[in-house]
């Protein structure tokens, strides 16, 4: 219990702020997901054969390719991507993209494909007369969309959705091969530090545990509230 | 684009791919016998049993995988008494701790998709078979097992897919597989995008040949051919 003091004597501080990056990084990258998702979600739906066909390489690729892989792709080109992307506005310092943007992105990317199949699922299992009632009742199309069919897919997409939040706080894990001291990154220190690897990943193992023990309650609860009046 | 360093680490990195392919098939086969005794355990009426077999996938899905692979690569290590035993000469290999990693892994989740699949079953089937004067045990071999696997076929496809994916975690513990190799080139390199395209078309190929031989099965056992 010693290694797991706060303060200089232990790991308990450190330990519980990489518990805090780690939540912080999961919610940025299944929000940077999101707005992936509302990108192709979308082009997946399209009657244009050109926009499907975007969207499902985008799905495809990223669902078929190791996350690790996806990481380290951004981890070594993240940097120059921007910086090429910089110097067509004329500007050629070095610039250098901290670990919790590239890590939180890669994740955000591979998340957000997942959340593009889920999303796009639940909207076709959507009563087709729901679209035709919310046109027929006059709506423009924002409404039709934000008053009817957004909560509807929302009950629909949430089971599946928590899947898809498990995965993402699980692949966090990853992004500690990029420095970005999360759980696995801290652990990884103290075990070094301490010569004690199996106590630090062991409670590494506990704290993932008990995030995920802790989301599925949370998200029971928002599932619960998304179903009334079924 | 470099296409030079493309063609030039092309034969490279297929040559990683085979590691990553033999890491891919020992863990599910080894995975899928783990799995096929968790789901017969969930099964068990004895709340105790049931309970272990249950924490057994909980855990095992609840963390992350390159958890696991440190635990027992660096945590098990530490255990005096295992390095005195025969286990350490398996313990000691980093390609070994992956593979006892991926397949305790797989196994959780196998489990998870063989039960159901066993709960599905009709008792009609099983009712109709004791009927027949069938015994227990050639129920369950015969009957049970062969319709268990047939529905739980497109959710282990996934898994198997999941799992080549998961492989690319064993390049954390020194093994040069696949993206082991890969992230070796971007290092020397850096030209990440190149060997990106080169190694995720070599995983997305053995995708879709996971995918396409899955599809092929589910076909060949539905009970409508």
């Amino acid at each position: 219990m010693e290694l797991l003091a706060f303060g200089d004597t232990g790991w308990g501080d450190e330990l519980f702020r990489a518990t805090l990056m780690t939540i912080v990084v999961s919610i940025t990258a299944i929000l940077i997901g999101f707005s992936f998702a509302a990108i192709f979600t979308p082009l997946k739906l399209s009657k244009f054969k050109s926009l499907n066909l975007i969207a499902n390489i985008y799905t495809t690729v990223v669902r078929g390719v190791p996350e690790l892989l996806v990481i380290y792709l951004f981890f070594f080109g993240g940097s120059g991507a921007i910086m090429f992307v910089a110097s067509m506005f004329g500007y050629n310092e070095y610039i250098e993209i901290n670990a919790f943007i590239t890590g939180s992105f890669a994740i955000g990317i591979i998340s957000g494909a997942y959340s593009t199949e889920v999303f796009r699922g639940a909207i076709q299992s959507i009563d087709k007369g729901q679209f035709e009632a919310a046109k027929v009742l006059g709506l423009n199309k924002f409404k039709q969309f934000y008053k009817i069919i957004l909560p509807q897919m929302l009950r629909l997409a949430i089971p599946n959705l928590s899947n898809v939040w498990q995965i993402t706080l699980k692949d966090t894990s990853l992004i500690s091969v990029t420095g970005l001291v999360e759980i696995m990154r801290q652990s990884y220190i103290a075990a070094g530090s301490t010569r004690d690897p199996l106590f630090f990943y062991s409670f590494a193992a506990v704290l993932y545990l008990l995030l995920t023990f802790l989301s599925m309650k949370l998200i029971n609860k928002l599932e619960v509230k998304y179903s009334r009046g079924y | 684009m470099d296409f030079e360093l493309m063609i030039n680490s092309f034969p490279k990195l297929l040559n990683a791919a085979v590691i990553t392919l033999k890491l891919l098939s020992v863990s599910l086969i080894v995975g899928l016998f783990i799995g096929l005794l968790f789901a017969i355990l969930r099964l068990n009426k004895n709340v105790f049993i049931n309970k272990f077999a249950y924490s057994y996938s909980y855990v095992f899905r609840g963390t992350p995988l390159l958890v696991q692979i440190f635990i027992i690569y660096f945590g098990l290590g530490q255990i005096e008494y295992l390095r005195s035993t025969f286990l350490w000469v398996i313990l000691k290999e980093p390609y070994w701790c992956a593979i006892i990693a991926f397949a305790l892994n797989t196994g959780a989740y196998t489990s998870e998709i063989l039960r159901s699949a066993f709960q599905t079953i009709k008792p009609g089937i099983i009712e109709a078979g004791r009927s027949l004067g069938i015994s227990n045990k050639i129920i369950f071999y015969k009957i049970q097992i062969p319709i268990a696997i047939r529905q739980s076929l497109p959710a282990y496809g996934n898994e198997i897919i999941l799992m080549m994916k998961g492989t690319s975690l064993a390049s954390t513990v020194t093994i040069m597989d696949l993206t082991g190799v890969a992230k070796y080139i971007i290092s020397t390199t850096f030209k990440p995008i190149e060997v990106f395209i080169v190694a995720g078309g070599i995983y997305l190929f053995m995708t879709f040949v996971i995918h396409n031989v899955i599809k092929f099965l589910e076909k060949k056992y539905s009970f409508n051919s």
